[in-house]
């Protein structure tokens, strides 16, 4: 019988698991932190974040006591900077890059100054940006998530009105449905999100799925142009015997009904837990099931541990909450009957570019409940008529995010090169919305 | 261990290490804990005459802060002793008594009147007192009344006062100066010629701290006003430093005994003064920030350092940098220098570059092939030190003498003769030969 339980931890100690990772620096914190920035020549740290923040410019303004300035330059690269400051991975981005790091390997907590700059802004509802003259333009933003929000408020800003689509009842996207508890607490999201529409100009409309209640050719034809942010939501396929057995779910969807949950301890959790992948996601809901009480949890990756999409932070952060990570190894099948009772693996060796083969050893892990942490693909149907330029499942855009079809763009998850990060994701729907203007704006002119 | 047994005109204490006048030597009971904290002497509170003055009930102090709150200027508006004359004699004689192989030395501050000094020098020098410091140095409340620094910045008063001092006293006489003036030389001089065994500097300079960012009225106040104060702490110590040396290299003054004062915080400090000329130091801020206890780093630290270099005693350190201070027009303008930057060491943060390229002389890359890497041009080089000052990593860039071939800036054969601004050729006062 499968041992999935609710319940398995009392409500405080689950409340201390689902506490805040890293909680936010007080003020001497903040100060002393940032005396230690160097204010480098042409920061490495700058060089190394996706969305391009000035962290030396904002660091110094926290010096200096000007905190909504600060704010001021990291939200104006980056709307979602404070969400940033919570989920990046800074270890593998600007923190990786500091200075700091080459003598004493302690780099400056550049993340957690950022939330101490912004934390401020979204407590007390401070609105740092304006929109310019109205355009008379109206844009289409297809998903709500990070890279469609961040162009759509930027496309404000710049004096156009959008329509914002999204086929979830709440925004967000990945911010909302997709992060670990523990990494934002306090519905930070929902809070930025409303931040992030006080702009003006945004139209949300809710429960509006492309592909079935709209297409791109019809937003073609009623805006002036298109932002397709719809991420990947449709979960990869195993293609392994027992794959459909109860028992055997989507990472993502239980890590989305985790943070919907108001009650953590009424969601069922299995004794045994088994998570097949190596990103974040796998980590993710490796640890939160822990911290909700499974007894056993075990990562299983068909590569090396140092081919894992995970960063080593993520990895550590596994390992101290009692997650075993088994490199080198693949999923054969998912044993029944009737329910999952665990998988059967081969163990995988891995040749010197990367790739890997079988081994033709086998070893079988007990599990009351399989997690399929593999990615996702771009949900079916959603790009109607299959016109626009696609590559390896993704939507193929040049450096203004702008796709093969005129008058659409697209950024985040759903495009190639987009990395699974919030940040790259605000990028590319800060790009786009600066090339859209552009576009919009050009074509004015010669249309006299 | 080296001894640091101190001589200071024929004063002995145990250490160099005398607290200066100040809040901190105000009364027995904060003296008594010095001492007993290992200090070397105090300079009682500046007495004056009864009835005594009254203090603001208001803030007093107010510093300049570092981000981590370390304190690195301090200001201060509090004026001489407000306890009544006898209450701070009768304490005087107790704790030289209790305390004899400390230097307890007494400030003092009377009017411009002979009678006046000659009333009460006696009076002091009665509690068994090792010497009388006059203070013509601070620059807030009392300068208002003609006293501290309104006549630390009159020679002639200087002279004058010392005189009435002298006149009256059988104990040796310090006379401490204001900074607050264009040239230390001449109070100095005058001191001396008014018969001062020895000077003390610096007392405090003039300062405002900031304004109140709220109400833009100025802070630190009292009932909304404020009045300038006395500056003091770590910053101004350059400050006490070069006044000290002028007044050690000057011929004239030269044979003055001097008494150190201005922002020691650690043993080095007491090195630079020391160095610089002076025959001990006297410390405040360093005390009122953080309390006596700083006395074990200032002895240890300075012990530990003699026997570095060698030397037995403190007297072998007291001016033994004062020959290498100069005039300008001296300086060597053969001599050239070029930074160089270690790139094992170099962290790549480039505020070499940047304050280079924006401020100075274009002499520091910020890619070589491609790649992030600040080396100097020694084409542009002038040896300005800039780039060693901001440095963040302690040793990573250094600055090397050119000795021989030729300077790369200006094409020149480097040479090994001295060449002054005295007989330079751009000198239309040069000396000619």
């Amino acid at each position: 019988m499968p041992d999935i339980r609710t319940n398995r931890l009392s409500p405080e100690e689950i409340a201390r698991n689902f506490s805040e990772l890293h909680p936010p620096l007080s003020r001497p914190e903040a100060l002393i932190e940032a005396d230690r920035c160097y204010f480098c020549f042409d920061a490495p740290c700058t060089t190394a974040c996706p969305t391009g923040i000035d962290i030396p410019g904002f660091i110094q303004k926290i010096r200096s006591g000007n905190l909504r300035g600060s704010a001021h330059t990291i939200l104006n690269e980056n709307i979602m900077g404070g969400m940033c400051a919570r989920v990046c991975p800074t270890e593998v981005l600007c923190e990786e890059a500091c200075v700091r790091n080459t003598h004493e390997e302690k780099p400056v907590e550049i993340g957690l100054l950022q939330r101490y700059a912004t934390d401020p802004i979204f407590d007390n509802d401070t609105q740092l940006f304006s929109r310019a003259d109205s355009s008379g333009h109206r844009v289409a933003v297809v998903g709500g998530g990070p890279a469609g929000l961040s162009c759509a408020h930027r496309l404000a800003a710049l004096g156009h009105d959008v329509d914002l689509f999204d086929r979830e009842e709440k925004l967000g996207g990945l911010n909302e449905y997709g992060i670990a508890a523990y990494k934002t607490v306090n519905d930070f999201a929902q809070r930025e999100i409303d931040y992030i529409l006080s702009i003006g100009g945004i139209e949300v409309h809710a429960g509006v799925t492309l592909g079935q209640d709209t297409t791109i050719t019809r937003l073609r034809d009623e805006y002036s142009a298109v932002f397709l942010g719809v991420g990947l939501s449709s979960v990869n396929w195993l293609g392994i015997e027992g794959e459909e057995l109860p028992g055997v779910e989507n990472a993502v969807e239980y890590i989305a009904e985790l943070r919907q949950a108001s009650d953590k301890g009424e969601l069922p959790v299995g004794r045994r837990v088994v998570v097949i992948g190596g990103g974040m996601t796998a980590i993710d809901v490796a640890v939160q099931s822990k911290r909700l009480g499974a007894e056993r949890v075990d990562i299983v990756y068909r590569r090396g541990i140092d081919q894992m999409g995970a960063s080593d932070y993520e990895k550590n952060l596994a390992k101290t909450s009692g997650v075993t990570i088994h490199p080198l190894a693949r999923p054969l099948k998912i044993l029944g009957p009737g329910h999952a009772s665990g998988v059967l693996f081969e163990r995988t060796t891995l040749a010197e570019d990367g790739s890997f083969s079988d081994t033709g050893e086998t070893f079988t892990l007990d599990a009351d409940v399989v997690f399929k942490a593999i990615g996702q693909q771009l949900r079916d149907g959603v790009l109607d008529d299959g016109s626009i330029k696609m590559k390896s499942g993704k939507i193929v855009v040049d450096d203004n995010q702008s796709t093969s079809l005129a008058g659409v763009w697209a950024g985040g998850d759903c495009v190639l090169g987009g990395d699974d990060l919030t940040v790259t994701a605000v990028q590319h729907g800060k790009v786009a919305a600066i090339a859209i203007d552009h576009y919009l704006r050009t074509r004015e002119k010669s249309h006299g | 261990m080296a001894d640091l047994a101190s001589e200071f005109l024929g004063i002995r204490s145990p250490n160099p290490f005398w607290l200066a006048s100040a809040p901190p030597t105000d009364k027995a009971y904060n003296v008594n804990r010095a001492f007993e904290a290992g200090w070397g002497g105090a300079v009682w509170k500046t007495l004056g005459e009864d009835p005594p003055i009254v203090n603001v009930s208001g803030p007093r102090y107010s510093a300049i802060h570092s981000n981590d709150r370390r304190v690195i200027g301090f200001n201060n508006i509090e004026l001489i002793t407000d306890r009544p004359l006898q209450t701070n004699l009768d304490e005087i004689r107790q704790v030289k008594r209790d305390w004899p192989d400390r230097a307890l030395v007494v400030s003092v501050m009377f009017p411009m009147n002979e009678q006046v000094w000659a009333k009460y020098v006696p009076m002091i020098e009665d509690t068994g007192a090792d010497a009388i410091e006059l203070n013509f140095g601070c620059p807030h409340g009392m300068s208002e009344r003609g006293m501290g620094s309104a006549v630390g910045q009159v020679p002639e008063y200087i002279r004058m006062a010392t005189e009435w001092a002298k006149a009256a006293a059988s104990v040796p006489v310090i006379v401490k100066l204001t900074p607050n003036v264009a040239n230390i030389l001449p109070p100095a001089k005058a001191a001396k010629d008014g018969g001062a065994d020895a000077v003390s500097l610096i007392n405090t300079i003039n300062s405002i701290m900031r304004v109140d960012y709220d109400t833009l009225t100025m802070y630190p106040a009292t009932d909304g006003m404020g009045t300038h104060g006395g500056y003091c702490g770590e910053a101004v110590k350059p400050i006490a430093l070069n006044m000290v040396a002028e007044i050690a290299r000057t011929p004239e003054t030269a044979d003055i005994p001097i008494s150190g004062i201005g922002g020691v915080t650690d043993w080095r400090d007491a090195v630079d003064f020391l160095a610089l000329g002076a025959r001990n130091v006297q410390v405040c801020t360093a005390a009122m920030v953080y309390g006596f206890k700083i006395i074990d780093d200032l002895t240890d630290g300075l012990s530990a350092f003699l026997d570095d270099k060698g030397m037995t005693s403190v007297s072998e350190l007291v001016g033994r940098a004062v020959p290498s201070v100069t005039d300008w027009q001296y300086l060597n303008l053969n001599y050239i220098e070029k930074a160089v930057i270690d790139q094992e060491l170099c962290i790549k943060c480039g505020r070499c570059h940047i304050v280079c390229e924006d401020t100075s002389h274009q002499a520091i890359t910020h890619t070589v092939n491609g790649e992030r890497r600040f080396e100097v041009i020694d084409e542009e080089c002038v040896g300005c030190n800039l780039c060693v000052s901001v440095c963040p990593i302690d040793g990573c860039i250094t600055m090397r003498q050119l000795t021989d071939g030729f300077d790369p800036r200006t094409g020149q054969p480097v040479s090994n003769e001295k060449a002054n601004w005295t007989t330079h050729p751009n000198n239309p006062m040069r000396k000619t030969s």
